[in-house]
């Protein structure tokens, strides 16, 4: 498989509405922001390389393709921002995150510094590439690591309003894109009501929020959206729970990555928890679709339905 | 806290090092690095206690972070540390562990201990700094011929051939200490990947001085550094 495998992929709804894709959004707005931010960098290992040629003619220096290095590409970034610079580092999400994982450990955190990483692929955008291009286990990876931001947003919208924000600051961020999405943008700050209801509370993270507001239209239930993950609006998940809650958390990724910080968001209620997402279980040997993998997971309209209504009783 | 800190000669490392107390399992590996580190500080690297932020600063990137006391001697003696603080070294609130931290210690570049992270993290300085136009600061790795067996190293030392980053010079302090060798010399890794390389003995230095200043347009350098065990020569 090579770089060019990757290069420009649009899912259907995006060529059907003239749209862009939550990695085109990407690579615009950086190529944008570094025309007035000296401060940016971009670092890649071949995958979208080609894709930063217009940053690179413009920002020669600041534009780097590592080859197929990821360990290298971390290293790199975690020495430029050592310098002083804002290094964005980018590739599909196991060999961004899982392949270099101590580097992300060691040469941006224990370093101190900052870097804005951003990955495609997602759990599994694309299963025809195999267990080798899934990483559901990319956002609780980073869980174990201090100080980093996690967003997962849901529409390329989304991508470019917290890609201008991290690139402006110094801190950790994990950007993780997909190819899934909904049919529109949402508020990235903390959680927000998308709807109200008394018999509980969805959080819907990211792309899963179409899903989940198809598996709920008619149970009476509060759907939450989360853009970010990571710092985990603990303020805004206790003020919708009230006193007695039902709470089922609706993950793209690792099922349960995010239950730790519902226990601490609501350690003084009463509460009850169903944590929904990709399975911990087994190794999916299977190919096909992504919509295929979401009813292995139960991450489907109908499955939500089920295990949400099955919980709520 | 450094300023006004007598500035040490090498005559006075080994009380320096004596400060250190503990049960170094390290001590032959920290002292093999101990000719090298003292003429890249004496003689070599820009930098002093003043000016450890400064962004035109060389950089030295102690990658094969265990055995630090050599390390630590030498900060001491140059006025990067009190050398009272050499007395509890990796006590609980020393700033003095048996890996440095860059957070904790003034003047220490990287934090290191996990082999096969200094190299890539001195090529994206290299790339940080000639991205900022500053050609002149010069950033200096230290790895070891053990460390080198860490396929991440490869990664960086690849690219930086490839990109012929002349700011970078790596210190490679072979000792034999690697569980297979190196066959051919570690200068030969270096020199297939395009870059500019020397072995000196590195006890010698004199031979170190000249491999650390020598020009290299256009090609990062490997200096091997050479250590026989003593007596076997």
């Amino acid at each position: 498989m090579t770089a060019a495998d990757f290069a420009g992929t649009k899912t259907a709804l995006a060529l059907a509405s003239s749209d862009v894709t939550m990695r085109e959004a990407f690579v615009e707005t950086v190529t944008a922001a570094m025309d007035t931010d000296p401060r940016i960098a971009v670092v890649t290992a071949d995958i979208s390389a080609g894709n930063f040629a217009e940053a690179r003619s413009r920002h020669p220096e600041r534009v780097v393709n590592v080859g197929i290095r990821e360990q290298a590409m971390i290293g790199v970034a975690g020495g430029m921002a050592l310098t002083g610079l804002r290094p964005v580092a980018h590739s599909y999400a196991p060999f961004l995150i899982e392949r270099p994982f101590e580097q992300i450990k060691l040469d941006l955190g224990h370093q101190d510094v900052g870097a804005v990483l951003v990955s495609i692929g997602a759990s599994y955008d694309d299963p025809v590439w195999g267990r080798t291009h899934q990483a559901p286990g990319d956002v609780a990876l980073i869980d174990t690591l201090p100080g980093w931001t996690i967003h997962v947003p849901g529409h390329q919208d989304e991508v470019r309003a917290l890609l201008s924000t991290a690139l402006a600051g110094d801190d950790r961020v994990y950007l993780r894109l997909s190819t899934r999405r909904n049919s529109r943008a949402h508020s990235v700050e903390g959680f927000t009501a998308v709807r109200t209801g008394s018999k509980g509370v969805v959080v819907a993270v990211g792309p899963m929020l179409d899903s989940v507001l198809a598996a709920t239209s008619t149970v009476d239930v509060t759907v939450l959206y989360a853009a970010t993950v990571r710092p985990f609006d603990h303020a805004g998940l206790r003020a919708a729970v009230g006193s007695n809650a039902n709470v089922v958390l609706v993950e793209p990724y690792l099922r349960g990555t995010s239950a730790h910080k519902v226990a601490t968001a609501l350690a003084d209620v009463p509460h009850r928890l169903l944590a929904l997402g990709v399975g911990r279980e087994e190794e999916v040997r299977a190919y096909g679709t992504a919509e295929q993998h979401d009813v292995v997971h139960g991450l489907d309209t109908a499955g939500l339905h089920h295990s949400i209504t099955h919980f709520l009783g | 806290m450094t300023q006004g800190i007598l500035k040490r000669g090498w005559s006075e490392l080994p009380d320096l090092f004596r400060r250190m107390s503990g049960d170094e399992k390290h001590e032959w590996a920290a002292t093999s690095t101990l000719p090298a580190l003292w003429t890249l500080y004496d003689r070599v690297l820009n930098v002093s206690p003043e000016r450890v932020e400064d962004p035109d600063r060389d950089r030295f990137l102690l990658s094969k972070g265990h055995g630090p006391m050599a390390y630590y001697a030498v900060l001491a003696a140059k006025g990067f540390l009190d050398p009272s603080t050499l007395d509890d070294w990796t006590d609980y609130g020393s700033p003095l562990g048996q890996h440095p931290d860059r957070v904790l210690v003034p003047g220490v570049e990287i934090g290191a201990g996990s082999l096969g992270h200094g190299l890539a993290l001195g090529v994206g300085q290299v790339l940080g700094l000639r991205a900022q136009g500053r050609t002149a600061p010069r950033v200096f790795v230290l790895v070891g011929d053990g460390e080198f067996d860490e396929g991440s190293n490869h990664e960086a030392i690849a690219l930086a051939g490839r990109l012929g980053l002349d700011q970078l010079t790596v210190v490679a302090i072979d000792n034999g200490s690697a569980s297979h060798g190196w066959p051919g010399g570690m200068a030969s890794r270096f020199s297939v990947e395009g870059w500019d390389t020397v072995s000196v003995d590195g006890r010698d230095q004199e031979a170190l001085y000249r491999a650390f200043t020598e020009a290299h347009p256009g090609r990062p350098r490997a200096v091997v550094a050479v250590i026989r065990e003593e007596g076997a020569e």
